[in-house]
């Protein structure tokens, strides 16, 4: 193992800055002041809903698009202004794009054979690439005669075997099924950590992302939302897009309120919290709480919200509630043990949650 | 609608019980069909091979025909003149068509549909029209020599010998490759090309290693259907009076020593095989190969807009072909109004006295290329329809044979088509004595026999697209096989029946290969052939120009005419679905 890692990994793994870019079709603004800095060796992630840039920015990213304005550095050196076949950033297409009239070790050799790397460190650097890949014994298939997974590695294997300085995903999970898109990510994320190269991978999955990328960046409408690793975005979404994509969210509104020294927030159905004193809330700001964050009890309760079950999803290890308070509905996930109680329909709750979960988000 | 109310009437019979066996109604037709075949297609070409593989007088086989052949001078140089000039025609049809392809579809450029349009022009002229024209541009008297002689002192002998075949024979097939070629060209995804850049991969090296590669498979299928046409092609290589080619000799043989004289036969078997061996190796070649990358949501090929220098050069090198490949057609025009048209670089003067005496007293020409060409391609779509119903919605034992049998006719010369006609319909006489060979109906089955594989791809393209839960949705609801086909699937296959009619009427309408053998009278005789006794005298070549011209000018019409309408049926169904 040591020795083929060693054919294919890379010595040292580039870091990659992205300041000010701006991208427009005509009056459409695709791609709108993002900035990003991404660490060497690092896994990280584009999350957004479709349309939203993130393959404009991989194809900036590797040269095919044009910025407006900005630059892109990598390990230093800016590369806007070469061409893609200068850019030594290996992109994986989304639809794999292997030439179908070239075996998979042809497909494979490609880019070494236009460096100009000498024949036998070739076929030594393809065979590597090609085991790492799990594939060695498909050297001499066309692509066409490969599954869809197997075509993906071919992919995989054409571009890391050139050891590019940034690796880049265009959903290249996105053709295969479900089950072999777990999989694949799982071998993804090793294969990545092994060679220790930046890598970038587009998805629109956040489950996708959240399994395998170090951080990742949310994007909606052509700007970065918030970036972070998966854990604080989830936990602590900076504006409501992020906390929506990111799992379900309760996005409860109501009034400020003050009385005497407490303050306090009142949902329009008159449900009461009191805030901590010293928290910083704006007044405008909406209560947010995951669904797990609740917890559910028979019968009412003095200091919780009173709710009444409107709908049962029994979903295996949770099972997700439909409440209903005076006036806003949330959803409760609670987790699920055989032989635990479940609440039927119609029946009354109370209702309580860790007023530390809680995240306050005005927009 | 005639064509669809035959079609039904030959389905009407269908049994409605699912397809799992053969309806007897579906038998009588696929026998029908076979019948036509074997009468029209196969025993008039069995009838070539058999005189050329037998003895004269005794009907023992031999080979001796063939050592003959092997033998005469004549015929062994003629074969490798035709060789010559189709290879020589496919190179040069090639430096026509790959800057034209090229160009158009990999550049942001400022009417590339306008040139792939007017590089379809030159199909539609028959070639040997275009002859005559390229003689007065382009031959020893020409306007483009007068003007050298007169300049710079020399002439260029374009024209001179085989010259003159390949050069009109390029001009007036190149489209075959631009089309196909430019197809496969679009068909690239241009992710294909991005991952080869992503790579390191740019310029040249990156068109010699993927783009090219991957536009081969059109490229051969033009160029094979290129070097088969020209090989086969008869009345160009007459009109230049070059004779010493195969399909000339054998058309000589047999009009001149008469239809017993075997070697006439043994060329046509030569051709034949010298047909199935190029589509042979092209298929041989295309295997495996089926390199259409578009992928779900990607684009086509690569367009970048050029730089100012590549700009110049590109108009330039569009104009230069465009002009070369238009000659023809601007030469006829200018003929078909000029009074006198010799040894000066323009006509004398103008005169409309040409196309009075064409509508006047040729008018017969035109009536029955419409009467001939309208017929054959009904036959063809009939056929077509039938013979693709057959085959992909029934379980029909030896479907595919008819199948075959239809597309085999790809394979055969219009000239050996002919020769065969005369030959197995000479000795059948009808009722008043006249041979069936020279009724004016053999003509027309011949056409629809020639251009039979084209209607058939048509409507089997068409039937292929109905999802057949269309017709399952239809029989669910009560509607029989019968009047499933007729208010389901005729209607939605309008479109490729009528695609496939104007392909066959089309290239009928201009088709001499076969006619020249069989037209017996001038009373019936086509426009093909009007044509070409007027482009053999001088004085003919104004109302031949003219007649010409009216050619073109319907072979036009009707391919915008059918566009439009497919088109619009697309459109309809479009906003339906
Ligand atoms: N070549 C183009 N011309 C015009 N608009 C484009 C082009 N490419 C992408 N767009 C637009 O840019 C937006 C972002 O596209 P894209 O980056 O592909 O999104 P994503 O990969 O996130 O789904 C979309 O609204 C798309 O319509
Ligand atoms: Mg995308």
């Amino acid at each position: 193992m040591t020795s083929l890692h060693h054919a294919v990994s890379h010595a040292h793994a580039s870091n990659l800055e992205i300041s000010d870019v701006h991208v427009s079709y005509g009056q459409n603004a695709v791609l709108k002041n993002v900035n990003l800095s991404i660490k060497p060796g690092e896994f990280f992630a584009f999350l957004g809903p479709s349309g939203c840039g993130k393959t404009t920015l991989l194809r900036l990213i590797a040269g095919f698009n044009q910025a407006n304005r900005g630059s892109i550095k990598v390990g230093g050196k800016d590369i806007s202004a070469l061409p893609p076949w200068r850019r030594d950033v290996g992109m994986v297409f989304q639809s794999y794009a292997l030439w179908p009239h070239l075996n998979v070790a042809r497909n494979v050799a490609f880019g070494l054979e236009e460096r100009g790397v000498p024949k036998a460190e070739i076929t030594k650097r393809v065979q590597a690439a090609l085991d790492l890949v799990g594939l060695s014994d498909y050297a001499q298939r066309l692509p066409s005669q490969l599954s869809g997974g197997q075509q993906q590695r071919v992919a995989l294997a054409r571009t890391i075997v050139i050891e590019p300085k940034i690796l880049l995903l265009d959903e290249p999970l996105s053709n295969l099924d479900a089950k072999m898109r777990v999989e694949v990510r799982r071998e993804l994320r090793d294969l990545q950590q092994r060679l220790g190269v930046t890598t970038i991978f587009v998805t629109h999955d956040q489950e996708e992302a959240n399994a395998i990328c170090d951080r990742m960046a949310v994007m909606n409408e052509g700007i970065i939302q918030q970036v972070g690793t998966p854990r604080e975005l989830y936990e602590r979404p900076a504006n409501l897009f992020v906390a929506n994509f990111l799992g379900h969210a309760n996005v409860l509104r109501g009034a400020m309120g003050e009385s005497g020294h407490d303050r306090s927030f009142t949902l329009r159905g008159g449900e009461r919290l009191m805030i901590r004193e010293g928290a910083h809330i704006p007044d405008d700001a909406r209560l947010v709480l995951r669904p797990q964050a609740f917890s559910l009890a028979r019968g009412t309760a003095n200091g919780s919200w009173t709710g009444t079950v409107q709908d049962v999803e029994f979903l295996g290890a949770i099972i997700r509630y439909r409440v209903s308070l005076n006036q806003d509905d949330i959803l409760v996930d609670a987790s699920f043990r055989p032989g635990d109680e479940v609440y039927a329909p119609g029946e009354q709750v109370s209702v309580s949650f860790d007023s530390s979960s809680a995240v306050w988000l005005s927009q | 609608m005639d064509q669809a109310a035959t079609a039904q009437a030959s389905t009407r019979s269908f049994g409605s019980q699912k397809m799992a066996r053969a309806t007897l109604g579906q038998m009588v037709l696929a026998l029908f069909i076979a019948l036509f075949l074997l009468g029209f297609l196969i025993f008039p070409v069995a009838t070539v091979l058999y005189v050329a593989f037998t003895e004269k007088g005794t009907g023992a086989f031999t080979l001796i025909n063939f050592i003959d052949f092997a033998r005469t001078d004549l015929f062994v140089r003629s074969f490798w003149n035709s060789f010559y000039v189709s290879a020589m025609s496919v190179v040069l049809a090639s430096v026509f068509a790959l800057p034209l392809a090229y160009i158009t579809t990999r550049f942001t450029f400022r009417g590339a549909g306008l040139i792939q349009t007017l590089g379809f022009l030159p199909l539609i002229m028959p070639p040997f029209v275009g002859a005559v024209a390229m003689l007065l541009l382009f031959g020893r008297n020409g306007s483009i020599n007068l003007l050298l002689d007169d300049w710079f002192g020399f002439k260029i002998p374009f024209m001179e010998g085989l010259n003159g075949v390949i050069l009109v024979q390029s001009i007036h097939y190149f489209p075959f490759i631009l089309i196909n070629l430019s197809a496969s060209l679009r068909n690239i995804d241009r992710a294909m090309e991005e991952s080869a850049q992503n790579l390191g991969s740019s310029g040249f090296r990156l068109f010699r290693r993927i783009v090219f590669p991957l536009a081969m498979p059109g490229y051969l299928a033009g160029a094979s259907l290129v070097f088969v046409k020209v090989f086969d092609d008869l009345a160009t290589p007459l009109l230049l009076n070059v004779k010493d080619m195969l399909a000339p000799q054998a058309y000589l043989r047999v009009t001149s020593i008469g239809i017993a004289d075997p070697m006439g036969y043994v060329i046509s078997v030569v051709l034949i095989v010298m047909s199935v061996l190029a589509m042979w190796l092209s298929a041989c070649a295309m295997k495996g190969r089926d390199y259409a990358t578009v992928q779900r949501g990607g684009g086509g090929l690569m367009k970048r807009s050029m730089n100012r220098f590549e700009t110049i050069v590109a108009y330039g090198v569009v104009t230069l072909i465009l002009l070369l490949v238009l000659a023809p057609h601007l030469a006829l025009l200018l003929l078909s109004f000029a009074t006198v048209w010799s040894f000066s670089p323009l006509p004398d003067a103008y005169t409309l006295a040409h196309y009075s005496r064409v509508f006047g007293e040729s008018f017969v020409y035109i009536k029955n290329t419409f009467l001939y060409a309208s017929l054959a391609g009904l036959i063809d779509v009939v056929l077509g329809v039938a013979i693709s119903y057959l085959v992909l919605r029934t379980k029909l034992i030896g479907r595919e044979w008819l199948d075959f049998m239809a597309s085999a006719a790809l394979a055969i010369p219009g000239v050996v088509l002919g020769i065969g006609f005369l030959r197995a319909f000479y000795g059948v006489t009808l009722w008043n004595g006249q041979p069936l060979a020279t009724v004016w109906i053999m003509i027309v089955i011949a056409l629809a026999i020639r251009r039979l594989p084209y209607a058939l791809r048509a409507c089997y393209a068409a039937l292929q697209q109905i999802s057949q839960s269309l017709e399952e949705a239809a029989e669910n609801l009560g509607a029989n096989k019968a009047r499933t086909v007729r208010r389901i699937v005729l209607p939605l296959m309008t479109g490729g029946i009528v695609a496939g009619f104007v392909t066959s009427f089309s290239t009928a309408a201009v088709e001499l290969s076969a006619t020249l053998m069989l037209v017996q009278s001038n009373s019936d005789a086509p426009l093909a052939y009007g044509l070409y006794v007027f482009m053999q005298s001088p004085a003919g070549r104004g109302p031949g120009a003219a007649l010409g011209v009216i050619a073109v000018i319907l072979v036009a019409v009707c391919s915008w005419a059918s566009h439009v309408l497919i088109e619009r049926t697309q459109k309809a169904r479009g906003a339906t679905s």
